[in-house]
């Protein structure tokens, strides 16, 4: 085994792998990846509801720039939209913005676009019954949208929102093109300064990003079953 | 309580409603019925507005239900409506379903409501239910529930759309005996079934509907007797004895 792989490599700059130069620097690494991953899943959650509800408003004023924004952002490659953040963000703001922050809305902006797809689908997907029988009661419509269809709808979108996450997680090493020092930026930096062990250490961020994906799909299923009410036929 | 004046709704180029004039008084039980697509379910749902009308005058309680003033979320909430398919809300359990629109509309106090609930619950026999959702309960306990759902509104008026027709045969007495207990009591019910011995029983009026056209209304006991018109005939006929 040693005379095909050697993982010295690994083992010597195994905390830089992980948490970068902190707590002497910036936040680098497997822990960098996370933070973006977590940032963004939570950003582009409520992203996506909000973009999700505002797309299946009545009001064709509202639904159509909200359809027109979804559509033009799932129309472009992910690169291009990290760019176009990383080049634009800065100038809107007129400052100059933490390369990470920029990625963040970057991956939020696209991945909400997604996400509000898998909302419109969740929420058209709750029988028509179901809103009938609680404006029957005197409900108005947001308070139908909260307390009957959302709870029942989000709970049958946790399946394509963990598709949607872990895509996500492995989207944040696209982040290592503007510089932002992540995993797969980690990885890079390393085989360029060692020269001699790619494989190992290609092999070793694969690994990682597999079990990253991997807890978040588990943590997933355990949150799908504690959420399990059995179903009216 | 219910007045339809001239009402015409169509569904693209079907007539589903041809020139409707029925009056609904206060305390009384009406029972619709007719064969299937002669727009029975259409006019029961036009009274809460689950289907808008197209043409004529419609007032419910007073309130005109083509006019852009009436708020009709709160003439909803006077209004009870039990479905065919239940349409109980699964993610919630009986005392959460029957509770959640007293809590949210008339901003009951949690305890007042759940008290409610219980009164409600044991007058439909299923107290021991409280805690259960949806899905444990057979077809004629959520049929029930759902009475129970609609009633917690304290409505001035109750609406079924063929409550039974989804049950099985042996379920259909528990809810037709909970209708029964209700009529009577001053609330106003209109009661879209098939289940021609609850019209004879507890109806005061039986109004006959074909193809969008109320035919005939009558005391249950003239229309039973003596039909006047000849799809009722027919369909009476069939209804009671369907082998021939």
């Amino acid at each position: 085994m040693d005379a095909i792989f050697n993982f010295q490599v690994i083992t010597d700059n195994f905390t830089y792998f992980m948490i970068g130069r902190f707590p002497h620097g910036p936040l680098g690494g497997l822990g960098l990846t996370i933070y973006l991953a977590v940032v963004s899943c939570i950003l582009s959650f409520f992203g996506g509801l909000v973009l999700g509800l505002l797309s299946l408003v009545r009001n064709p004023f509202i639904s159509y720039p909200v359809n027109l924004f979804i559509n033009a952002v799932r129309g472009l490659p992910l690169l291009m939209v990290i760019f176009w953040m990383y080049f634009l963000l800065p100038a809107l703001m007129g400052r100059t913005v933490p390369e990470s922050q920029t990625v963040i809305m970057g991956l939020t902006l696209f991945t909400s676009a997604y996400m509000s797809q898998i909302v419109r689908a969740g929420i058209e997907g709750i029988p028509p019954g179901q809103t009938e029988a609680a404006i029957s009661t005197g409900l108005k419509h947001w308070q139908v949208m909260l307390y009957i269809v959302l709870p029942q709808g989000l709970r049958n979108m946790i399946p394509s929102f963990v598709n949607q996450f872990v895509s996500l997680i492995k989207d944040t090493s696209l982040a290592f093109i503007v510089g932002v020092s992540e995993l797969t930026h980690v990885a890079t930096q390393v085989n360029n300064r060692t020269m001699a062990y790619p494989t190992e250490i290609f092999i070793f961020i694969a690994v990682l990003y597999f079990f990253l994906c991997y807890a978040f799909t588990s943590l997933s299923r355990w949150l799908e079953q504690r959420l399990a009410w059995r179903k009216a036929i | 309580m219910i007045q339809f004046a001239g009402v015409h709704k169509w569904f693209n180029q079907l007539h589903v409603l041809n020139d409707i004039n029925l009056r609904i008084t206060p305390g009384e039980v009406l029972v619709v019925c007719g064969p299937s697509g002669s727009g029975k379910s259409t006019l029961i749902r036009t009274i809460n507005q689950l289907e808008p009308i197209d043409k004529g005058k419609l007032v419910v309680d007073g309130m005109d239900l083509l006019d852009k003033k009436t708020d009709i979320n709160k003439l909803r909430a006077e209004i009870g409506f039990v479905f065919q398919q239940f349409n109980l809300y699964p993610h919630l359990s009986v005392l959460g379903n029957i509770t959640l629109a007293p809590l949210k509309i008339r901003k009951m106090p949690k305890k007042e409501a759940e008290e409610q609930a219980m009164t409600l619950l044991a007058r439909v026999g299923l107290a021991e239910k409280r805690d259960a959702y949806p899905s444990q309960l057979s077809g004629g306990q959520q049929q029930r529930v759902a009475i129970a759902r609609a009633l917690a509104m304290k409505p001035k008026i109750m609406l079924f759309d063929e409550p039974t027709s989804a049950l099985d045969p042996e379920m259909i007495g528990e809810v037709l005996a909970v209708m029964q207990g209700l009529a009577g009591t001053g609330i106003t019910m209109v009661v879209v079934t098939h289940e021609m011995g609850f019209a004879r029983e507890v109806a005061h009026r039986v109004a006959f509907m074909d193809h969008g056209v109320v035919l005939e209304e009558a005391k249950p006991e003239e229309f039973f007797r003596n039909p006047q018109h000849e799809r009722a005939q027919q369909f009476l006929k069939q209804l009671l004895s369907p082998m021939h």
